[in-house]
């Protein structure tokens, strides 16, 4: 492999437009070298914070995050079984103040490319030579008439962003009597998180056979099949729950009756006691009000190199908000990993040294299907300069054999590391 | 610009444009950025919290080295590194193995709990 003359001359070019950059960036930024704001601070938004510090120590890095706290999303099924405790989840940005990074509790309401400010909620502004916009997802409320109030969308919980409705779907379960029935709708692929329906599955049926024997699981898929880690989904269903489990793909979703606790399909209507409806998801509000979703009006296009929005300069967009590439889930290692991405390019678009012609980025992620017993499925990701995007690693990553409990330590090891590595 | 960015430069240009990729191994980002796919599991530079995943950082590089081509070879059986391993090249465990042999051994600092 080689680089050829025209890639060398973009290579160049993009070094010196970035120098210009760096120059404006060091009058404003009081000595710094440069001046990078984080929208959000989930799994992405940290790591990038983190990271711009850590390798770059003389870029001034703030981040601005609406929520009071970080609760992770990984390991809140666990919650639902009993298998783990929200405190189990629970963290706070101490760990990167303690890099230098500032963090700022505010919600950012509006990103002015020209100017190269964000605008925050209060009416104050921040300044940036490079604004990293991270927002997670939203649902598409939208598409669920009988959804469309907060009543509603408080009775009929998604439990799909780790917090309060973790905790509040974990007390339906409890107050739910034995030989009841709790149906999970999931919308169509992409979602956050391909493999959690199914692990969700899991850990409500491990909750019922220990405390709730008799009551029974509907999982309508919106999807024409199980999307991920399937073989091993179904050895658990088919296995340890056998009987508990009545998955039913191709459902799509046309409404819900909260008064008469009944979720419509195209053609059936399904009642149950608790009702777990996931809706559509699309990329975080401030995506759309800064004009950076370009796909199917609900993701965010990106170079990959640089993580740079296809639709404005100087503003880069990770995680779930970003419209994958091929076999790329959103998961929080994936946001993890492209934040390091995106933080290298960032360093060296202010600095005025090359980006890295080759990023790669892995993906593991681990499911427990019972509070003892885990498995994962891994990938890896290069740039493909031909395609120009990131495409997988041919001949690379694969699923577990079978569920294990050596899995399942190395699921809380991977936890506690994901955690430090974002957050510390 | 650092030197080694400089000198890779300056190789580009008396080439002529057309340079086989080692020459990126100069960069010393290259390595941190490829080890920087091992952080997520195995923690920041490879400083691991728990005793799973392992530590990596200080390492010795030659061992590190056999065991990432053991894993990738299918020699050394694991549940996830055999996957894991087959997608770098050899060059690239290499500079994996190198990188972390570079860091100091230490304690890795656990992300701090907050109150529910």
């Amino acid at each position: 492999m080689a680089i050829t003359r025209r890639e060398f001359i973009k290579w160049v070019s993009v070094t010196a437009g970035a120098t210009a950059v760096a120059g404006c960036a060091t009058t404003g930024a009081g000595g710094a070298a440069g001046r990078v704001v984080v929208v959000g601070a989930g799994y992405g938004g940290a790591t990038a914070a983190k990271y711009i510090k850590m390798w770059a120590p003389d870029i001034d890095v703030t981040v601005v995050e609406r929520g009071t706290g970080f609760i992770s999303c990984p390991m809140s099924n666990l919650v639902l079984g009993g298998n783990a405790t929200m405190q189990d989840l629970t963290l706070n940005y101490d760990g990167l103040r303690n890099r230098g990074v500032r963090v700022v509790s505010g919600e950012v309401v509006a990103i002015d490319a020209v100017k190269r400010e964000v605008r925050l909620a209060d009416g104050s502004t921040l300044g940036y030579d490079r604004v990293i916009v991270s927002p997670g997802i939203d649902f598409m409320y939208g598409q669920i008439p009988g959804l469309a109030s907060a009543e509603a969308q408080n009775r009929i919980l998604h439990a799909w962003k780790a917090g309060p409705q973790t905790a509040a779907l974990r007390k339906q379960l409890e107050a739910m009597p034995d030989g009841g029935v709790y149906v999970l709708h999931m919308p169509m692929m992409p979602y956050r998180c391909p493999p959690g329906p199914y692990e969700r599955v899991c850990q409500v049926a491990d909750y019922f056979k220990k405390s709730k024997p008799k009551s029974k699981i509907i999982m309508l898929d919106s999807n024409p099949d199980i999307v991920s880690k399937k073989g091993l989904f179904l050895a658990a269903w088919n296995g340890m729950y056998k009987g508990m489990i009545d998955y039913r793909p191709n459902s799509e979703l046309a409404d819900v009756d909260v008064k008469g606790m009944t979720i419509k399909l195209q053609f059936d209507s399904v009642k149950g006691d608790v009702l777990n409806v996931v809706p559509p998801q699309k990329a975080g509000a401030i995506a759309e009000k800064s004009g950076l979703i370009t796909a199917n009006n609900r993701w965010c296009g990106v170079d990959w190199l640089t993580c740079e929005s296809v639709a404005i300069k100087g503003v880069h967009v990770i995680g779930d908000a970003t419209l994958s590439a091929s076999a790329m889930p959103k998961s929080a290692s994936m946001a993890n990993q492209q934040a390091k991405v995106c933080s290298a390019a960032v360093i060296a678009l202010i600095k005025g040294q090359p980006v890295n012609p080759q990023p790669m980025l892995m993906n593991s992620c681990y499911s427990f299907v019972s509070g003892r017993s885990a498995m994962h499925v891994t990938s890896l990701h290069h740039y493909d300069a031909g395609q120009k995007t990131l495409v997988p690693v041919k001949g690379a990553g694969g699923v577990s054999a079978q569920a294990s409990e050596a899995e399942a330590d190395f699921a809380w090891g991977w936890a506690k590391n994901i955690w430090a590595d974002s957050l510390a | 610009m650092n030197l080694a960015s400089k000198s890779f430069v300056l190789a580009l240009f008396v080439t002529g444009g057309s340079v086989a990729l080692p020459a990126m191994a100069a960069d010393p980002a290259s390595a941190r950025n490829l080890a920087a796919t091992c952080f997520t599991c195995h923690g920041t530079d490879g400083h691991s919290v728990g005793g799973v995943p392992p530590s990596l950082a200080g390492q010795n590089k030659s061992y590190l080295l056999q065991q990432m081509k053991d894993f990738k070879a299918g020699k050394r059986p694991a549940t996830i590194m055999q996957q894991n391993a087959k997608g770098y090249t050899d060059e690239q465990l290499d500079l994996i193995a190198g990188y972390f042999a570079s860091i100091k051994p230490g304690p890795a600092t656990p992300a701090p709990r907050a109150g529910y």
